[in-house]
């Protein structure tokens, strides 16, 4: 099992009033696996997948990645899971706008202390995995909204992280790029990557192997898809 | 390393205006400490240079009385100072760093003829063949004395091209006859310092301060001295010394070791070296203490100037906030954030401090053409002064640098 949250709780304190957003998710991810998360606005999507990338700390509960507990590392060993165990794609790609589409992708190689020409290669080859090797040398402003989230997710992969993790990756595109980024998702899952997508489209939810709704944060699992059933028969 | 510090200035250049002008106190206040010291560094060499002659390494040693040379009149040495006798010159020529002494006779002259032409106050010198070399003059024209003037007595004399200037004012003074004190002696040769030095004179005080002794000199062999004058008494003594910073330690050595030869009861009798280091050194000190107050000055603009990046920084992060979360989301540690902030603050003042050197010699040079004030660029200075400023850089980015290493990673991704 890759992911293992078991009653997770996540309180925010604002102004002395305790605000509850996560309240006692449990959820189980296996290797290989494809995983929608789905939910209307505010009902805690996001914070519930800081504390799957390990950016934030749960309130209370058990967290295991991989067979590690999370919740026991320290600050700087967090940043060595983040960087060697889990991509991350946001809604609004966070591409540095002065870096190449190259540059961007060989970021995290840069922190995880690989050399210069083994970068170059190793980002190149990213890029190549989702289709824009011909645009190593654009900057982000010379890319569209669809190229910018391939970047982003080459930059995700280029470490080989065991899991991706995707909010609303598809949130700022058209329908048409939105697709694309869907069969580059399935590819991916296809070779072997685990990933976990969170949206409030259940267009794109519909992607995933698995979906799960959360509501006013709580978690629970959406009835298996009929189209899988057939499928499956 | 590298690639923070590729980033540092891809940074500076997307911000070139706004970069600019935080390095500018940078940049003002180490031009203006570049300019100051490569003025103070320029008047001290000439200084040195015009008091001690350039590469003429020579003390001279001679009898005081209180603040003045012992001006010996007829009476000829007073009693209780002893002749510089050759036991005293083995021991001077001990001396540590010093390669050659030589004890001559001077007295001040006016009865001095060639003709009806005189000279005003030249010295006469009465000398013996070591002199020459160990003071690195050189026979001009002419020749100069031999083995046999000094044993037979013979009237010859040796002129600098002041003393030759006076008397003949342009005629040629070979084989000519000149009197002193009404003997006659033959000039067989001009001599002249081996390096030609003039002294760069920029003001009044400098004209007095070196050309006191512009009137000329007359040398003649010490055997003849008793002709002219009844005493003959070596007084005075010339030593050379390796180098220009061995002349005041060998000077003071030697005068203490004809000084303990003085037995006279007259306290302010006694051998002194003229000490031209340490005249230069006074004066150099002079045109130092003001010159360190206005170093203080440009130093407190460098502060300024750290306190304006230590402000930039601050404003970078908080406009940097997305780029910060972002890179710590994808692994990124807060040693790696604090380096790639620290860098970019030791290279933007790095930056100004190179900017800064560079203008304070533009500077320098300005100076120098305008009020003709000699400069000398000071290498170390140069590189201290980056240095410097790096160390501003790292200083004042401290701060800022740790906050954004410090920055929540979600309320830095939140932020749209
Ligand atoms: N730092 C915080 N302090 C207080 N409350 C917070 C904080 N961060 C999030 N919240 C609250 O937690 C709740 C869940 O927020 P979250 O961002 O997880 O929602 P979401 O499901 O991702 O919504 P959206 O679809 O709009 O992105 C919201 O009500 C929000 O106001
Ligand atoms: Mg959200």
């Amino acid at each position: 099992m890759i992911l293992d949250l078991q009653h997770i709780f996540k309180d925010y304190n604002q102004d002395k009033l305790v605000v509850p957003v996560l309240k006692d998710v449990n959820l189980q991810v296996e290797e290989g696996e494809y995983v929608a998360i789905m939910g209307p606005s505010g009902s805690g999507k996001t914070t519930l997948m800081n504390i799957i990338g390990c950016l934030d700390r749960p309130t209370s509960g058990a967290f295991e990645l991989a067979g590690t507990n999370i919740l026991t590392l320290k600050d700087k060993e967090l940043s060595n899971v983040r960087l060697n165990s889990i991509g991350f794609v946001f809604q609004s790609f966070h591409l540095m706008p002065k870096e190449t589409a190259l540059e961007n992708v060989s970021l995290p190689l840069s922190y995880a202390g690989v050399k210069k020409k083994e970068r170059k290669e190793r980002a190149l080859k990213a890029l190549t995995r989702v289709g824009l090797e011909d645009r190593a040398t654009f900057m982000p402003t010379q890319l569209s909204g669809g190229q910018k989230q391939r970047v982003a997710i080459a930059r995700a992969m280029v470490n080989n992280p065991k899991i991706l993790l995707a909010d609303e990756p598809t949130g700022a595109l058209d329908s048409k790029s939105g697709a694309q980024i869907m069969e580059l998702f399935q590819k991916l899952n296809d070779e072997g990557v685990t990933i976990v997508m969170i949206t409030h489209d259940s267009n794109i939810a519909s992607h995933a192997k698995k979906v799960y709704n959360i509501i006013d944060g709580e978690i629970s699992q959406a009835a298996e898809k009929e189209e899988d059933h057939e499928e499956k028969n | 390393m590298l690639e923070n510090i590729r980033l540092s200035f891809k940074g500076i250049w997307s911000h070139k205006m706004r970069s600019f002008l935080t390095m500018l106190g940078i940049i003002i206040g180490i031009a203006a400490i570049i300019a100051i010291v490569s003025t103070i560094k320029g008047t001290n060499e000439q200084i040195k240079e015009n008091l001690i002659g350039s590469g003429d390494n020579t003390v001279e040693i001679s009898l005081y009385q209180g603040d003045w040379t012992y001006e010996m009149g007829y009476e000829g040495i007073p009693a209780g100072v002893p002749v510089i006798n050759s036991q005293m010159m083995e021991e001077i020529k001990n001396i540590d760093h010093v390669v050659g002494a030589s004890a001559y006779l001077s007295r001040q002259e006016y009865e001095v003829y060639h003709l009806n032409t005189s000279i005003s106050g030249g010295n006469v010198l009465g000398v013996d063949n070591s002199y020459f070399s160990t003071c690195n003059f050189i026979i001009r024209r002419g020749r100069g004395f031999s083995e046999k003037d000094y044993s037979q007595f013979r009237k010859v004399a040796l002129l600098d091209k002041d003393s030759s200037d006076a008397l003949f004012q342009g005629e040629d003074p070979l084989g000519k006859t000149i009197e002193i004190k009404k003997e006659p002696f033959v000039v067989v040769g001009i001599v002249e310092k081996s390096k030609v030095f003039e002294p760069t004179i920029n003001s009044i005080e400098d004209y007095y301060t070196y050309s006191q002794d512009a009137s000329g000199k007359i040398y003649i062999p010490n055997s003849t001295w008793p002709i002219i004058y009844q005493f003959d008494e070596p007084q005075n003594l010339v030593i050379e010394v390796e180098s220009t910073d061995d002349m005041t330690n060998a000077g003071k050595s030697a005068a203490d070791i004809l000084n303990s030869y003085v037995t006279t009861s007259d306290e302010t009798l006694k051998y002194k070296a003229e000490d031209l280091l340490e005249q230069a050194k006074q004066i150099q000190q002079l045109s130092q203490s003001t010159n360190s107050m206005l170093i203080w000055i440009a130093g407190i603009s460098l502060i300024v100037g750290g306190i304006g990046v230590m402000n930039i920084m601050l404003v970078s992060v908080t406009e940097r906030t997305q780029e910060i979360g972002l890179k710590k989301a994808i692994g990124a540690k807060k040693s790696n954030i604090l380096g790639q902030f620290l860098t970019e603050a030791a290279v933007l003042t790095s930056m100004g401090g190179i900017m800064g050197v560079v203008s304070g010699i533009i500077l320098a040079e300005i100076i120098s053409r305008l009020s003709e004030m000699p400069v000398a660029i000071s290498v170390p200075a140069a590189v201290g002064a980056v240095v410097f400023s790096m160390a501003i850089g790292i200083v004042f980015g401290v701060f800022p640098s740790y906050k954004a290493a410090a920055l929540d990673p979600i309320e830095a991704l939140r932020r749209e």
